[in-house]
């Protein structure tokens, strides 16, 4: 419990840091947003009205505790770019990667789990090594790469899908899902090859220790080994792990959204970056970061929950 | 592991992550001297020619030679890679091993520092610290080398706190011996079994920042050959070129799984030692 108050607090304190740091990064930045919406040759007068419009005339550190007092109302404030609240332009774009990123993650843990324990247990030397040396290759493939490769063959040779064709969620549930599939493998396959890799290690360990010994003494099978004991204490570092993983896929669709043109928030964030529009930038990056942050508690939560040796160390 | 004839294991790791390096670095060594064609002269008569024995990997939509401009772009990519871990290494061994020696406020400070940069995905950072700088290899070596120093820093000072308190360190205090040397000639040599993967996960890492980084046209510019932004334009003509990203593509793949398997075969040639 007291490590539980320990982390929220320290979370809370780093999310809050972020958001300073978030929001000053976009002041620094040369390039003045009223410009972009005027264009070059509007006159002094009015590009200083429309900063008070946006309130950008008043001091940074005011405006920062006021954008963080409506950001915390949920309140993102308004697009430079597209006239709209930043709020309803994020609630277009972001289901589309939460379900990538879900679907990525959902993959990436039902393949490489399966994978890895049994890459871990099979007794085989020839299978040992083709997973070893297929986990090295994968790893090395960039998700980018893997991206475009996918839509040549399935895009331009086979025909299976239009690279660029988003199909979204409300025309049709199984095209969508389709479509993502793609995006969502070359996003997964760095990390399941990661995961089994590591699972493998893990088990490799586990099986090292005295208490599979003790447990062989005691007449029971490979398998009841497996499954009861040595599973179990080899879950633990690669649950932690996935749970990281969530967080870098969630990073990582950023490029991917480019490769396979699909409309989520990092399109979004890539062009608003190009156009100065800071606060659809301040408000992705802000909630980017809140994620991987909790997701980093979640994962460390979680390993205290799993692995009791470790609640006598607070 | 076989044993093979004279004793010793076998491993395959190191044999092919030794040549694979070497034929990467050869590769760019070459590329920053000399490369088949010119990666920048333009040649509308040899406009996306397929590969042949003229053009290993084709020529793009210039009319330029896909391979020399791989070259030139892995040489550029290695050499930002090399750099952003030096000089990540080196903060972070610094920062890692006198926060993890000590502790006390300024370590828990830094950590939570660390843990802040960590918490932004590393590709806005870099875009931030480039829109303000202009772009250009050395600001993207400063970017990237930034950004990669809490991680190193997290790692050697996790090391730092677990040595800190064994007997040889408290034998050799006693001895009267000096805290810098202490802190790199006693315990930064046992940090090595995990600070050596560590730069090579770093090294990967860098790579890859670049070639996003360029793919999303806040890297290398043109005409520089860039890995990333290569394989971005190659995506135009995926239909009627596709050795072009193919080619690109196939170089970060190799340039990446080279140093991997190196790097992996060291670590285990030292646990077999």
């Amino acid at each position: 419990m007291k490590l539980v108050l320990k982390k929220t607090a320290s979370l809370i304190i780093t999310l809050f840091i972020v958001s300073l740091l978030a929001f000053l990064a976009f002041q620094i930045i040369p390039g003045d947003p009223t410009t972009k919406i005027l264009g070059t040759h509007a006159s002094a007068e009015k590009a200083a009205r429309l900063r008070e419009q946006l309130g950008l005339d008043r001091p940074v550190l005011v405006r920062y505790w006021e954008w963080l007092v409506s950001f915390l109302r949920g309140d993102f404030g308004t697009s430079y770019n597209y006239l709209r609240p930043v709020g309803s332009l994020l609630a277009d774009k972001l289901p589309v990667t939460v379900l990538l990123t879900v679907f990525s993650f959902a993959l990436t843990a039902a393949v490489s789990i399966p994978l890895g324990i049994a890459s871990g247990s099979t007794r085989s030397r020839l299978l040992d090594h083709l997973a070893v040396i297929l986990d090295q290759i994968v790893m090395a493939v960039p998700p980018l790469f893997f991206g475009i490769i996918a839509c040549y063959v399935f895009g331009i040779v086979l025909r299976w899908f239009m690279p660029g064709n988003y199909i979204s969620i409300s025309e049709s549930v199984t095209g969508c899902m389709a479509y993502l599939f793609l995006p969502a493998l070359s996003l997964a396959l760095p990390r399941i090859a990661m995961t089994v890799r590591m699972l493998r290690g893990s088990i490799r360990e586990e099986l090292t220790k005295n208490y599979v010994l003790t447990a062989q003494s005691r007449g029971l099978s490979r398998g009841k080994i497996l499954l009861r004991h040595v599973f179990r204490n080899a879950m633990i570092p690669v649950v932690t792990f996935l749970a990281v993983s969530a967080a870098e896929i969630m990073t990582g669709t950023i490029i991917i959204e480019q490769v396979f043109t699909i409309p989520g928030i990092g399109r979004l964030l890539v062009s608003s970056i190009g156009n100065r529009d800071f606060p659809v930038v301040q408000a992705i990056v802000v909630l980017l970061a809140a994620w991987i942050m909790i997701v980093n508690f979640a994962a460390d939560m979680l390993n205290h929950w799993m692995d009791p040796r470790l609640r006598d160390e607070v | 592991m076989k044993q093979s004839k004279y004793g010793k294991k076998r491993n395959g790791y190191l044999l092919t992550g030794g040549i694979l390096s070497c034929l990467v670095t050869a590769l760019i060594v070459c590329g920053f001297f000399r490369t088949p064609y010119s990666t920048t002269a333009m040649n509308a008569k040899e406009k996306m020619q397929p590969p042949s024995w003229q053009h290993l990997f084709g020529t793009d939509n210039f009319g330029r030679d896909v391979f020399s401009r791989v070259m030139e772009g892995a040489g550029t990519s290695f050499l930002i890679a090399v750099m952003v871990v030096v000089i990540g290494c080196t903060a972070g061994v610094l920062i890692g091993s006198l926060c993890g020696y000590f502790g006390g406020m300024a370590d828990l400070i830094l950590m939570r520092i660390c843990d802040t940069i960590t918490a932004f995905p590393a590709i806005l950072l870099a875009l931030v610290i480039i829109s303000i700088a202009g772009s250009g290899v050395t600001n993207i070596i400063l970017a990237l080398g930034i950004l990669f120093i809490p991680s190193f820093a997290r790692v050697v000072r996790t090391q730092y706190a677990g040595i800190r308190d064994l007997n040889y360190i408290k034998a050799a205090r006693l001895e009267g011996i000096g805290t810098p040397r202490i802190l790199y000639a006693h315990i930064l040599p046992n940090t090595l079994p995990i600070l050596v993967p560590a730069m090579t996960i770093g090294f990967n890492n860098a790579v890859l920042a670049e070639a996003s980084m360029s793919f999303l046209g806040i890297g290398i510019q043109p005409p520089k050959a860039s890995l990333g932004s290569m394989l971005k334009d190659s995506q135009n003509y995926l239909t009627s070129a596709p050795w072009y990203a193919l080619g690109t593509g196939f170089m970060i793949v190799l340039l990446i799984l080279a140093f991997s398997l190196l790097s992996e075969g060291i670590q285990q040639s030292a646990k077999d030692a």
